[in-house]
């Protein structure tokens, strides 16, 4: 890595040959030169990225100790571990740009990190279980298939190992939506309730409309996004309203359409007034899960300590 | 009590004891000191989900009337559960679930070895899967007890309380009733009086390594065998039996 006081002359050549390695497409490695708005851009959305694993254990985890069938609980747990092992694939991607996880858990809880949105939203009935699998995971397997081919490898090749489980997630959820809506009538009308609360914060993961999002034009040409936010909103549309309609769920969206001449749906307005105020820290469970996750990080800390205290011992003797 | 009886309560307490401890572990979900304990202990849970499933599925061919795993783990009563009382004791702070899993996973070690050689083949099947899965599990409780015990003094104390705490759940893994008299006379069943001794010495050896002292205290706690159980176990059940009790026609 080069320093402030390297000439500039290098450091201009260096840059331009970052700029042509990604622009030909080429991967970034830890060990190459990296612009440093490069790395930081990185380390804030693979933070975030590590972070929101993490916080989505806590609305599934709510529902582990009361899943209604072994199978279930066995399929819950083990995708909570799955999410859990991404945070940590991420975790140690991350630090590969010279952060560590401690710093990235202290910017979390300082607020300077962010996590995904959508987990600021309860998951209040077990039908919520099958709509976080089915249309959190849906939305989030679209986003990161799209980054497997992201331009810093280590980000990559996590994405590549995560997106294999992710599809499984996604598939389970909606066995546990179809699977109720074959059920009794309050089985149909729980999972149609979870429908209609998690659909349009669903959407609005993929974050601002295109045209109000100007800020991206780094992370395009660096090629860490190769997708903007509505091309994969659209993708996302696409196929989880095809989804919906064969288990009979309805789509809460009166304005959704199918458009023949973009062979896509057209839908309705998205609130961003709503998610603009849950974004900056006003949503139903925005409190909650950042003190659980600092109360859980703080009661730790004798474990940790101790466990530190005794590698240390065991050094000495 | 026939054979099928006993064979029957016996199966369910080897089932009892997996699914309630697993609900106790998954109970640490995201609630861990860092992830990877987090990881660790949801797995043990799901080792015991598994384990549970098998149990509970051949209980319920045994007793023949047609309850399948689910029914036998989610609908009946508090005083129709026969896993030992220290399953189902609060998680408390770290220190505490390790010391349950290195008292019960210790317990299990010797149990599982017995029942390896059982004649049920159903039981022997499960022993020899399971006892992998215990070594794994009494591993990671050995070495997380060594650890605290060892690491600063509140760790040492928090060890020291939870074994002091927990000492009295110990004894009744031990106890036998009609069920197992009947059934080790048929080479099903381990004599748990004979594992007992085995299991005292694994357990002064471990905590004498963490520097914590081995109760000298007599006095246990007893009941399960009869279905008695701490006031613990009704809030877990209520947990855990939920949507199964209030939508009894709904399949999951
Ligand atoms: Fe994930
Ligand atoms: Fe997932």
């Amino acid at each position: 890595m080069e320093t402030a006081q390297s000439t500039l002359p290098k450091e201009e050549m260096l840059l331009a040959k970052f700029e042509e390695k990604t622009a030909a497409g080429e991967a970034i490695e830890p060990r190459d030169w990296m612009p440093e708005a490069y790395r930081k851009h990185l380390i804030r959305q693979m933070s975030q990225h590590a972070h929101s694993e993490v916080i989505g254990m806590q609305p599934e985890g709510n529902w582990v100790t009361r899943a209604p069938s072994l199978r279930a609980r066995q399929i819950l747990l083990a995708k909570i571990q799955d999410e859990g092992g991404h945070g940590l694939y991420l975790y140690s991607a991350a630090e590969t740009l010279g952060i560590t996880r401690d710093e990235m858990i202290q910017q979390l809880h300082s607020g300077k990190a962010k996590y995904s949105n959508i987990f600021n939203y309860p998951s209040l009935t077990w039908a919520d279980i099958g709509a976080i699998g089915w249309l959190v995971d849906g939305a989030a397997i679209v986003n990161q298939v799209s980054l497997q081919r992201t331009s810093y490898a280590p980000y990559s090749r996590a994405m590549v190992r995560i997106c294999k489980e992710e599809s499984f997630h996604q598939r389970q959820g909606y066995e546990i939506m179809a699977t109720m809506m074959k059920g009794t009538a309050e089985q149909r009308e729980m999972a149609q309730d979870a429908m209609n609360r998690w659909w349009w914060p669903s959407l609005m993961m993929f974050g601002p409309h295109d045209t109000d999002s100007p800020h991206s034009a780094d992370a395009f040409r660096w090629k860490i996004k190769r997708h903007t936010n509505d091309e994969l909103r659209q993708k996302f549309i696409d196929k989880t309203v095809q989804q919906a309609e064969l288990i009979g769920l309805t789509v809460p969206d009166k304005d959704l359409r199918w458009n023949e001449a973009k062979q896509g749906y057209d839908y309705g307005k998205i609130d961003w007034e709503e998610f603009n105020r849950v974004i900056n820290g006003h949503g139903p469970c925005n409190k909650q899960r950042l003190s659980h996750h600092i109360r859980v990080h703080n009661e730790g800390a004798w474990v940790r300590e101790a466990a530190e205290a005794y590698k240390q011992k065991q050094k000495n003797n | 009590m026939t054979q099928q009886e006993a064979l029957f309560k016996y199966t369910l307490r080897l089932g009892d004891n997996a699914l309630i401890l697993s609900q106790r572990l998954s109970e640490w979900c995201s609630n861990a000191p860092f992830i990877e304990e987090d990881l660790a202990l949801t797995n043990f849970a799901l080792d015991m989900i598994g384990r549970a499933q098998v149990l509970l599925r051949y209980a319920g061919e045994v007793e023949g009337k047609e309850k399948s795993e689910d029914i036998l783990a989610f609908r009946r009563s508090e005083r129709q559960y026969y896993n030992n009382q220290i399953a189902e004791q609060p998680n408390g702070d770290f220190a505490c679930t390790m010391v349950r899993q290195l008292f019960i996973s210790a317990f299990e070690l010797y149990l599982f070895t017995e029942l390896q050689k059982s004649k049920d083949a159903t039981i022997a099947a499960v022993a020899a899967k399971t006892l992998k899965e215990v070594r794994y599990h009494l591993a990671h409780a050995e070495d997380w007890i060594i650890r605290l015990g060892n690491g600063t003094t509140e760790s040492h104390n928090r060890v020291q309380q939870a074994v002091n705490d927990l000492w009295m759940f110990t004894g009744e893994q031990f106890e036998m009733d009609e069920t197992d008299n009947l059934l080790i006379a048929e080479g099903i069943a381990a004599d748990l009086h004979a594992l007992q001794p085995l299991w005292s010495n694994y357990i002064e050896n471990i905590l004498s390594k963490a520097t914590i002292k081995t109760p000298q205290d007599a006095y246990m706690q007893t009941g399960s065998r009869k279905g008695i159980h701490t006031e613990h176990l009704g809030h877990l059940l209520s947990d855990m039996q939920y949507l199964q009790r209030a939508y009894p026609d709904a399949i999951w």
